[in-house]
């Protein structure tokens, strides 16, 4: 008992210089252990008088209290320490790129596309595709353009035989459709088109996304109406869409759809040469020989279709200059999308 | 149609502005496309006249000349253009003058020589092309009068861009009419009389082809003065419709065709022999045009002859032989109606486009004849005189187009334009663009339609023309309303977009490539497939329509990698074009390229090149898209390396292929590394299997691992077959974790590791049925494929 003060003042020392968890544990084992010398002086209870042993045993108590709370707070102490070191250790430079493959990108046309059609399918159009090599009857024929008609000259085809040609539009897409499907009809036809002609303006492969619909009491105010809307929502502001008489063989009425300037707000500048406004499709009444020659009833039935140049759209949205970049594919202007 | 804006004003001259004219017209369905001033902004210009010219003393190329026309009488003005002479008249700016570019005219002394002004040519006043030197002005031109006011330049060009539809407009007349309709006031076309013969020489004249010509008007204007030339006032209407002044006959057929719209032709009467036939060609027909070209005629070319020679292709251009020369003194007027479908792709398929072609083939007025030649025989008259005989009027009444009746019924105008117009309103629009109301119902009108408007047939061509006159902007506008109905929703079904999503998640970039390729990249991908060549190619290496869409890929990547990019993942959607004995096979397709580094380059990534199991991968990924495994198998393919090349396979059908590039078409495309290409039917994407539910084990599962010893050559492909048909059902995963050839291995063989994972749904296995398992398996094996147990 006499040596009680020095044994927990040795035992705290120990506490004090242990330098980590396991040297800890050891000196725990050591004082507080079953053999521990603090524990060890219990035994020597039995050799006091009953009297004194309360007090003695409370003495003990107290002191391996003191120890095992040093213990505690030393073992907390060092645990943090690890912890510590452990995440000085593991720090990175979290500036540092990330690893992996970086992620691809749709192209411009694409991207455009896919938002065309999406505006389209969330009010119920479908989209219908058709052959790219076409024949003359639905590319010419049966949209009312026969052979010699000046439109043709509109044209510039692609020849592939006397009676195959690329085709110069997706409108032939219409006729497949309604000589396939009942009315109502509402879809739209996007795809690749192709004209003979190839300058700053014009590449011989371009894009077009053709709408129809074809139900009982559609009129030009249906037409209008869907157009205004599309175009508003495409471009994400309240535009001004003006639409002007014009003339296509498979639709009558007709009509050329312009968009006021999205550049310069209508005052006129290079972009709209001036005009202040920018043609951004056609479309009309689906002419009752068209409706004939797809086997629709004109005298049931009415339609609307239009058409539109997905390139044109994708470089007056996203700002695009030079409409040849869009088949270069120099993954410069391709990774800007 | 290039029209002068106070030209048009002299026919109808509503009180509103050019740019309010420009903005009706467009709006109308006749687009403006420019709109120009017919001269240059200038100012203190007059008419002068070089009254004395002499050599500069110092200067080989210029003249001293004493001009009149200047507010302080005669001046000196020293001029380098080489037509400077006494006597003629010429725009003279003078001292203070104001010329285009905002260039001022001041005093100058000129290699020592003092000039007073600047005389001018047309360009540099902008009046127009001709800069041969000074701009000759008519003998009679007033000195000293404003060139603006004597030219009245104070005038724009309006340039109209029509649609092919509206040949009605292909003329002043046309054009007149439109504004009358659309401002509501008066047209005043000038009074054409008949003008009376002063002979009776007539030319026989024979519609022998009348479906293509059924009305041929003829005259005989004898002893005219061909070197008399066009007024000023008729050569200035002309240059501002875009014509150049030729000679006084040519001249007032031009105007006739712009002022009415009826093309017209003059020949020299004495080259004529005997009557005159309209016909078509016949066989190895020849004739030299105007344009000195000898043409071939084909049989279906309608053309004006005599009784001996072909003399003119009607409606597109006239001969050489039979033209009107300086020499001329005789003429034969020719006004005729053909018929559009004779002439429509005939200019075309010799190569030509006329002013009168592009009418003829539109649709001329077939009542216009007459009026024509009348009006071009009194325009005539008076500029180079002559005696005119009669007219001579030939037409065939079956033949001639018949004046064509439309109905239109008052609901059906209602609900096609949704859209309620007064009837009044309705019967004035249309009957000032010349349809006249042959019976008027209750519920509808019938209408006849005027001979110049083609484009008139049926009902919605009515709905048209009131649309347009009443304006398309004022027209209603309304949501479209359908029914809701729920449609079906195939959730199998695996759209494009979601392929192209995955392979840009991926890594690739996606590409657009022109469907037709140079004919030789496609022998060199392709070499047993004859591609559909292209009849009217833009250029020789856009000549054949691709068979594969890889020989596009890989020119992008040369594109990119002549640009310093280095790492290149390319992917492209769309058609190939394989012709087959049952035609044409049009097949959508996806295809992908990788070239460069595995890693995008990065402080963290590793510097290896890509590999044939990179694009597998990819490709693997693509396919996982369906939820159904394709089978790969060594396959060959021209453009892919012998040993690096596999076929996709589904139910044994070969959808597609994928593998390195052949080393043989690298070098000779001249690129620097390897590169590696798939290309599958998007049919093998198109259709997923929808995911069912398997109930999960409790129980723990066991792995195995096996290393196999093997023939090298030996797929591994078939090993794990073998395994999966071997191992039992408790089989639940397998995988190669190793594969390995080199030291310690017979160069004849390779090392094989698979994992092999057992698990039973509803217990836990046991070793022995673990290990009876293993023992099938190594069993077979070593049967079938002679492995064994490393």
């Amino acid at each position: 008992m006499d040596n009680l003060v020095a044994l927990t003042q040795d035992a705290l020392k120990m506490v004090a210089e242990a330098q980590d968890l396991a040297a800890l544990d050891k000196v725990r084992v050591e004082c507080l252990g079953k053999k521990g010398s603090i524990s060890a002086l219990m035994k020597g209870l039995g050799k006091l008088s009953p009297e004194e042993r309360p007090a003695a045993g409370a003495e003990i108590n107290k002191a391996k209290t003191q120890v095992q709370d040093a213990l505690n707070a030393r073992k907390t102490e060092l645990e943090g320490a690890a912890i510590a070191a452990r995440l000085a250790e593991e720090t990175v430079d979290v500036t540092l790129p990330g690893r992996g493959q970086q992620p691809g990108g749709l192209h411009p046309v694409t991207r455009t596309l896919e938002r065309i059609e999406g505006i389209f399918a969330a009010v119920g159009y479908t989209v219908e595709v058709g052959p790219e090599v076409e024949d003359d009857y639905h590319n010419f024929e049966a949209l009312n353009i026969p052979s010699h008609h000046p439109a043709r000259a509109m044209h510039d085809t692609f020849y592939v035989d006397d009676s195959h040609v690329l085709r110069t539009h997706t409108s032939p897409v219409q006729i497949r459709t309604m000589e396939d499907k009942e009315p109502p009809i509402r879809i739209v036809c996007p795809g690749r088109v192709y004209r003979c002609d190839s300058d700053l303006t014009h590449t011989p492969m371009f894009h077009q996304v053709e709408g129809l619909v074809v139900d009982k009491g559609i009129s030009f105010a249906d037409l209008k109406g869907t157009v205004d809307q599309f175009l508003k929502a495409f471009f994400e502001v309240d535009v001004p869409v003006r639409f002007r008489p014009s003339y296509f063989p498979f639709t009558e009425p007709s009509a050329e759809v312009d968009i006021q300037c999205t550049q310069c707000g209508g005052k006129g500048c290079r972009v709209c040469k001036g005009t202040g406004w920018l043609e951004v499709m056609g479309c009309g009444m689906v002419h009752p020989e068209v409706f004939k020659a797809s086997g629709v009833d004109p005298e049931v039935y009415t339609g609307f279709a239009f058409g539109m140049g997905v390139e044109r759209l994708a470089m007056l949205r996203y700002g695009v200059n030079d409409l040849r970049l869009f088949f270069e594919n120099d993954l410069r202007f391709l990774k800007q999308f | 149609m290039k029209l002068s804006e106070s030209w048009l004003r002299e026919w109808v001259n509503p009180s509103v502005t050019t740019q309010e004219l420009v903005s009706q017209l467009t709006m109308a369905g006749l687009e403006v496309d420019a709109v120009e001033p017919v001269a240059g902004d200038f100012s203190g210009v007059v008419v002068g006249e070089i009254v004395a010219v002499e050599q500069h003393p110092d200067a080989d190329k210029l003249r001293v000349c004493q001009v009149a026309g200047g507010p302080d009488g005669n001046v000196q003005v020293v001029c380098g253009a080489p037509n400077a002479r006494t006597g003629i008249k010429v725009p003279f700016a003078l001292v203070g003058a104001k010329l285009p570019g905002d260039f001022k005219i001041k005093k100058a002394k000129l290699r020592g020589v003092e000039s007073f002004g600047m005389l001018c040519a047309q360009t540099e006043l902008q009046a127009g092309d001709d800069d041969d030197g000074l701009w000759e002005l008519p003998v009679d031109a007033p000195v000293g009068e404003d060139l603006r006011s004597y030219l009245q330049l104070n005038d724009q060009i309006i340039e109209v861009d029509l649609t092919p539809n509206r040949s009605d407009c292909l003329s002043l007349k046309g054009i007149a009419r439109e504004v009358g309709v659309l401002n509501r006031v008066p047209v005043t076309s000038p009074v054409i009389a008949p003008v009376p013969a002063v002979n009776d020489e007539v030319r026989g004249v024979t519609l022998k082809a009348p479906e293509a010509c059924s009305r041929y008007v003829g005259r005989v204007i004898r002893n005219v003065d061909v070197s008399r030339p066009s007024p000023l006032w008729l050569q200035e209407k002309l240059r501002r419709a875009g014509l150049r002044p030729i000679d006084a006959i040519v001249d007032v057929t031009n105007f006739v065709l712009l002022e009415l719209g009826q093309p017209m032709h003059a020949f020299d009467l004495n080259t004529l022999e005997g009557d005159i036939q309209v016909r078509l060609a016949e066989p190895g027909e020849k004739l030299t045009l105007l344009d000195e070209q000898e043409i071939a005629l084909n049989a279906d070319t309608l053309v004006i002859a005599d009784q001996a020679k072909a003399l003119a292709m009607a409606g597109i251009m006239g001969g050489l032989g039979s033209s009107v020369t300086a020499q001329t003194r005789d003429i034969f007027l020719e006004s005729a109606f053909f018929n559009p479908i004779a002439i429509a792709g005939r200019a075309r398929s010799y190569g030509l486009h006329t002013d009168s072609s592009h009418r003829f083939e539109r649709g001329v007025d077939f009542d216009l004849q007459v009026t024509a030649i009348e009006r071009a025989t009194a325009l005539l008259l008076d500029i180079v005189g002559g005696e005119p005989g009669p007219v001579i009027h030939q037409a065939d009444q079956q033949a001639l187009p018949q004046v064509r009746t439309v109905t239109l019924n008052k609901a059906r105008l209602a609900s096609g334009l949704s859209l309620a117009v007064a009837d009044a309103d309705v019967e004035d629009m249309l009957t000032r663009l010349g349809l006249v109301v042959i019976d008027r119902a209750s519920d509808s009108w019938t209408f006849s339609v005027p001979s110049y408007r083609f484009d008139i047939a049926i009902e919605e061509d009515l709905l048209e023309e009131v649309a347009r006159i009443y304006g398309y902007d004022r027209l209603p506008t309304r949501s479209l309303a359908a029914p809701m109905a729920i449609q079906p929703s195939p959730e199998s079904r695996v759209g494009l977009p979601v392929v192209r999503n995955r392979l840009t998640a991926l890594g690739y970039r996606e590409a657009i490539t022109y469907s037709f390729i140079d004919p030789k990249l496609s022998a060199r991908f392709d070499p047993d497939v004859v591609p559909v060549a292209l009849r009217n190619p833009i250029s020789a290496d856009m000549g054949v329509m691709r068979t594969s869409l890889l020989p596009g890929l890989v020119e992008a990547l040369r594109y990119n990698l002549n640009r310093q990019q280095e790492r290149v993942r390319l992917f492209e959607s769309g058609l190939r074009f394989r012709p087959s004995g049952d035609g044409l096979k049009q097949e959508p397709m996806v295809a992908g390229l990788i070239y460069g580094g595995r890693d995008p380059e990065s402080w963290a990534g590793s510097a290896d090149k890509v590999d044939f199991f990179d694009i597998k991968g990819d490709l693997e990924a693509l396919i996982d898209l369906t939820g159904e495994p394709a089978n790969f198998s060594a396959a060959s393919h021209p453009a892919l390396h012998p040993g690096q090349c596999a076929g996709v396979y589904v139910a044994g059908e070969c959808l597609g292929h994928v593998g390195a590039l052949h080393p043989q078409l690298q070098q000779a495309l001249d690129i620097p590394g390897s590169l590696y290409l798939f290309e599958v039917e998007q049919r093998l994407l198109a259709e997923a299997r929808l995911p069912r539910f398997e109930p999960l084990s409790r129980f723990p599962g066991v792995r195995r691992d096996l290393a196999l010893n093997v023939a090298r050559d030996l797929p591994v492909e078939s090993l794990l077959t073998g395994v999966k048909n071997n191992a039992g059902e408790q089989l639940s995963d397998l995988k190669v974790f190793d594969v390995y050839t080199g030291k310690g291995i017979d160069p004849q063989r390779k090392s094989v590791a698979l994992g092999l994972t057992f698990q039973h749904p509803s217990r836990t296995l046991t070793e022995d049925e673990i290990n009876a398992s293993i023992e099938t398996v190594v069993q077979h094996l070593e049967a079938t494929f002679g492995a064994t147990l490393r």
